[in-house]
């Protein structure tokens, strides 16, 4: 059977879905086997279908599929949910003793577990979709020793007993499908050696904040941005950091504004209707030149939209919003890992150049669990460049000609020296409204050209100093090019693999940096077909590439609430060329 | 250091534009004087500052500053604080940058006790916008956007403290120079949320709580036998709500200021030039 195992548990939201999932996803991935999760959940804690899927393989993973091979269902809307994933060689897990009479569809194989009874006889009826992962691993023939890892770390901290019984719930479900159930679709899946983390894309910008030395975070809470925060309470802390749980958004920046110019490197993230919030805020970071690093962890809008459903709308509003003209840069990581290397980065860029930078990141990125070498957390790797900043010692250097310090000097790429509060003789205000080199408000139009020239001048220097480079796959000299941007990345990139078997060669450039941006005119030029891959209606990103390469450019948009998957987003492409043909 | 500074060391080269004879003076004034008598220096304080006439202070001192946007003041002293506990920071604003636009912050910065101080130039009035009713104008007071009077009570920002579970809170008169400087001290050196609402009158836009009201109405609280560490002494006479006082009204002597709470000590400005050594634990704890 095939190398790729595709699973899922579903039932209602408070069913224990999310967690089981994990431990599942967990057990894999210790197994040395390449894991991406994605989550289906609505907006309610109690009630309402949610589900837990993982594809696997020996090979590495970057999207879903339409395609299940074991379904655990916990509730016959389950199955139907899914009847269409679910094909001859697929298994569902149920429990035959629920109120509910499960009905497999044609031709699927079900398995009907005594879930509640089994789990009881552990020690426990709440153990039962621990049940459940037993008779998974019988079915798909994975050793449950790796499970039994998987329970203890999960359960280590609430004792002994506990881990037992939940191993032994676990052996009771593997136990009662092999003594019951003889001639099932043959699975057998692979373990490899292969060290492997499983991580999803918050916790990559949480670990990544703190490895850039990001200590101060404040934020209110909002999918699916929430677990940027949850990972950073408790651990910052021992790095000398805090996390502040705001009263609004509002708040939330100016407390990391507030922390940044005391000299901490701080970092507030948030979703679509935060950001509105902290648009006015924005304005004041870019004008008084305040590092910060603001993360949008985007969902559907607008308004509150569909809060748990993916959607790149944001990119507009990170890019253009707020009045007046305000610099700023935009940056959004294409996978998991990136999400940590681009937050590092982002806290430099803030510094280096003192504005504010966007770190768009979204829900299908925030949610999703993959699997990763540990290489690419490279802590060795970090450098940190806080910028031009000033102590005691060669502060006179910047002195005007009655020794007050100037934090907007107007300096020739742009960047003034900053002094930390605390430092001798660097005493200074700063404000949002138009000032002078000395921080004093000042409506005089040649100071006001100049800050303004200042303030742009940083962009021009970032463009030169710094690689907005992209990341390219495919091939090279195909007539057909694809650019998209954000989480799109993976599905993409399994994509091409379908195309090639259709005989059709793409060249694929995937772009982490709204702004700056690399310049795309020659690989536009140099392709017949241009497509620009995004998560929304309008094509925002198609937008600003026509705008740089002055060509109309083919769009292939989803807005659905649900991230590409990497067939579907292959055969759209292909429709798409085929439009071309007919006339 | 402390002993050479002087309250002009805070004063920076720049002229308040403010009317002559507003009331943000003697505020000012009372403030520098209360940091130079706490002996902190221009280069270990930070000032932060809302929108309105009253916002305008951090331009006229000399120190760290930052005039951000309107009633939102306190969570950027916040920030600055937390981040920096060596830090003495001042909040600044007005009745309408505090207790309208900015008042969902203020009674999360009482509750929140971080130790700072927050003075509040209450003139009644918005000033900067020529003249339109606060959150504090009196019922019936005649503006141009409150032709009749708001018509609905003002806020009692003393009472609104004490409900958030304010740790210090006292008024002041911006024209009793003597009063207000040791009231803002003792904000300063109480270990938490200071906050001082202060009558600053606002001579150009509102010719019912003048001077001379305030002179002939206040009450000192130090002429009264008030004890402020005791709690519903004070919240009697916050409630009353028919006198002026001059003091501190209330003052908890077992305040815990949020650092302590939380544990928060260190400088956040100084961190290592790569990741920390033991950043590698961070990714496998995703085994
Ligand atoms: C978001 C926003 N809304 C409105 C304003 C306009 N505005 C400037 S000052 C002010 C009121 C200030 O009143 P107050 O806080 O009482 O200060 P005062 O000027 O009386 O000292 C207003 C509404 C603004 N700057 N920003
Ligand atoms: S308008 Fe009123 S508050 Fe503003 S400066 Fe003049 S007197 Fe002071």
């Amino acid at each position: 059977m095939a190398e790729d195992l595709n699973w899922a548990i579903g039932g209602e939201a408070g069913d224990g879905i999310d967690s089981t999932g994990k431990i599942f996803a967990q057990a894999l991935s210790r197994a040395g086997r390449h894991v991406f999760t994605s989550k289906d959940f609505a907006s309610r804690i109690r009630g309402g279908y949610t589900a837990y899927k993982i594809r696997s393989s020996t090979d590495r993973v970057q999207s879903v599929v339409d395609r299940l091979d074991i379904l655990v269902a916990l509730t016959q809307r389950t199955i139907d949910e899914n009847v269409e994933e679910l094909h001859d060689d697929s298994v569902v897990i149920y429990d035959g003793e629920r109120s509910w009479d499960a009905e497999i569809p044609e031709g699927v194989t079900g398995v009907d577990v005594p879930l509640k009874s089994l789990a009881e006889d552990a020690g426990g009826a709440i153990m039962r979709n621990v049940v459940a992962l037993g008779a998974a691993c019988q079915i798909a023939d994975f050793p449950i020793e790796n499970l039994d890892e998987s329970l203890e770390k999960r359960f280590a901290s609430k004792g002994e007993k506990l881990v037992e019984n939940n191993k032994q719930a676990a052996r009771l479900g593997q136990e009662y499908v092999e003594e019951n159930y003889d001639d099932l679709p043959e699975y057998s899946i692979d373990t490899t050696d292969e060290d492997l983390v499983l991580l999803n894309g918050d916790e990559a910008i949480g670990m990544g904040a703190i490895a850039a030395g990001c200590r101060f975070y404040s934020g209110y809470p909002i999918t699916p941005a929430t677990d940027v925060m949850e990972y950073l309470t408790g651990r910052i802390d021992q790095y000398g950091g805090t996390v502040v749980q705001a009263e609004d958004e509002l708040s939330a920046i100016n407390m990391a504004l507030g922390a940044a110019r005391a000299g901490a490197r701080a970092m507030t993230a948030t979703s679509g209707p935060g950001i509105d919030l902290m648009t006015e805020t924005f304005g004041l970071v870019a004008t008084s030149e305040t590092p910060l690093v603001i993360c949008d962890v985007m969902r559907s809008g607008p308004s509150t939209g569909m809060p748990t459903k993916q959607e790149q709308g944001d990119l507009n509003m990170t890019l253009y919003g707020g009045h007046g003209e305000v610099p700023r840069f935009v940056v959004a990581p294409t996978t998991v890992a990136e999400c940590f290397q681009k937050t590092v980065e982002a806290f430099n860029l803030a510094e280096k150049y003192q504005l504010p930078v966007y770190l768009v990141s979204d829900l299908a990125l925030a949610v999703t669990e993959q699997t990763f070498k540990p290489e690419e957390f490279d802590m060795d790797a970090i450098e940190i460049d806080r910028g031009k900043v000033v102590d005691e010692d060669d502060i006179d250097q910047y002195l005007d000609e009655q020794d007050r310090f100037q934090p907007h000097y107007d300096a020739p790429d742009g960047v003034s020296p900053r002094a930390f509060p605390g430092t001798d003789g660097g005493a200074h205000m700063s404000t949002g409204l138009e000032h002078n080199e000395l921080g004093r408000r000042t409506e005089d139009t040649d100071e006001r050209v100049k800050q303004v020239d200042k303030r742009n001048r940083k962009v021009e220097t970032a463009e030169q100093e710094e690689d907005w480079d992209y990341r390219e796959f495919g091939d090279e000299d195909a007539d057909t090019l694809v650019i998209s941007w954000g989480s799109n990345e993976g599905a993409m990139v399994e994509a091409l693999d379908f195309l090639e078997d259709d005989g059709i060669d793409v060249r694929f450039i995937s772009v982490p940096y709204i702004f700056p941006r690399p310049d795309l005119t020659e690989e536009v030029e140099a392709a017949e077909e241009v497509i620009v891959v995004e998560c929304n209606e309008q094509g925002q990103f198609a937008d600003l590439l026509e705008h740089d390469t002055l060509t109309r450019l083919k769009r292939v948009n989803k807005y659905n609430g649900v991230r590409f998957k990497a067939d579907e987003l292959a055969d759209d492409i292909k429709a798409e060329l085929e439009a071309e043909v007919t006339p | 250091m402390s002993s050479e500074i002087r309250f002009t060391d805070f004063k920076s080269d720049k002229q308040p534009t403010w009317c002559p004879g507003c009331g943000d003076f003697g505020t000012m004034n009372g403030m520098m004087k209360a940091l130079a008598e706490t002996g902190n220096d221009p280069d270990n304080t930070f000032i932060c500052a809302g929108i309105g006439c009253s916002g305008k202070i951090g331009t006229y001192m000399h120190s760290y500053a930052l005039h951000g946007v309107h009633g939102r003041a306190l969570p950027v002293g916040t920030g600055v604080k937390l981040a920096n506990p060596d830090l003495e920071v001042m909040v600044a604003g007005g009745d309408g940058d505090g207790y309208s636009i900015g008042a969902g912050h203020f009674i999360h910065a009482v509750r929140r006790n971080v130790d700072m101080t927050y003075v509040v130039m209450d003139n009644r009035i918005y000033g900067l916008t020529k003249g339109q009713a606060s959150p504090t104008s009196r019922e019936d007071f005649e503006t141009s956007t409150t032709p009749e009077g708001p018509k609905q009570p003002p806020v009692n920002p003393l009472a609104l403290s004490l409900a958030a579970g304010g740790t210090f809170i006292a008024q002041s008169f911006s024209s009793d120079s003597q009063r207000h400087t040791e009231i803002v001290q003792k904000a300063i050196e109480h270990d938490g949320f200071g906050f001082v609402n202060v009558y600053s009158p606002c001579v150009t836009f509102n010719d019912v709580d003048t001077y001379d009201y305030f002179r002939d109405s206040i009450v000192d609280l130090a002429d009264e036998d008030h004890d402020p560490t005791d709690r519903e002494a004070a919240k009697k006479k916050i409630l009353e709500g028919d006198k002026e006082y001059q003091g501190v009204i209330y003052q908890d002597e077992n305040s815990v200021p949020y650092s302590d709470l939380h544990g928060l000590d260190a400088n956040m400005s100084e961190i290592p030039d790569g990741a920390p050594e033991d950043a590698m634990d961070l990714v496998r704890e995703f085994y």
